[in-house]
């Protein structure tokens, strides 16, 4: 018997990525606050450290996933027609993925 | 399914509707959402040339006097806060907080209030 598509994945993945999209920018928040890079290699230096480097790029897949479940509700709950909803989920997968991709050359290949 | 939808009737005039303040904070949450999921790639140029080059450095930090981009800034500012705040307002209902109306509303009122404090707060500091 096939198990039931009960949207518990999605769920799931919007709330554990919003957990760590929420204590990012209050990482982030925080350093600013006390010790805010004011110069271009300063700037270089603290973002593409190692650590800060790899917590941004998962905060930007945290954040392309939590965009993918979110805007993908909206387009279930408004769009009906069958082709006209499968387009834009399809247009909304295309361009998450390409951001993604465009933000780990941004990230990991300076 | 979609055929007897299209029968049902339905009413969408919002200034008759008497909506509570909690529904204010959904339809916020989801158009809030909505706004930022389409301001990503903006927001990830402006980092790529911040880091590429002392001249995209210096564009971006010039931009950010600009007043017109400051103003843009702030609201952006204002729809995340929005969203972040309505957001752990979820996250709690999730766990079973607050999920009563009285508390509901209440929750719903200081999300509204807290972010509206933030931005002023922020735009003092930032502007």
């Amino acid at each position: 018997m096939r198990s039931p598509l009960t949207g518990l994945r999605a769920w799931l993945m919007q709330r554990l990525t919003a957990v760590y999209l929420a204590g990012f920018t209050l990482f982030l928040l925080a350093h600013f606050a006390w010790d805010a890079p004011v110069s271009f290699d300063a700037w270089r230096n603290w973002l593409l450290s190692p650590v800060v480097r790899v917590a941004t790029a998962l905060f930007f897949v945290a954040l392309l996933l939590h965009a993918w479940v979110g805007v993908r509700d909206v387009i279930l709950d408004y769009v009906h027609p069958l082709a006209v909803r499968l387009s834009l989920l399809a247009a909304l997968a295309s361009g998450l993925l390409a951001t993604g991709v465009w933000m780990l050359g941004v990230l990991l290949g300076l | 399914m979609s055929r007897s939808a299209k029968r049902r009737p339905v009413f969408f005039n919002l200034r008759q509707i008497d909506l509570p303040v909690t529904a204010v904070v959904s339809f916020g949450h989801r158009i809030s959402g909505v706004i930022l999921a389409f301001s990503i790639p903006a927001l990830i140029y402006l980092l790529q040339l911040s880091l590429r080059s002392r001249e995209g450095y210096a564009w971006v930090t010039a931009l950010f006097s600009n007043r017109f981009a400051k103003a843009g800034a702030v609201i952006l500012l204002w729809v995340f806060l929005h969203h972040l705040l309505a957001g752990v307002r979820h996250l709690l209902f999730d766990i079973d907080v607050g999920v009563g109306r009285r508390a509901a509303r209440i929750s719903a009122w200081t999300v509204l209030l807290s972010e509206f404090a933030l931005v002023v707060l922020a735009s003092g500091i930032l502007v």
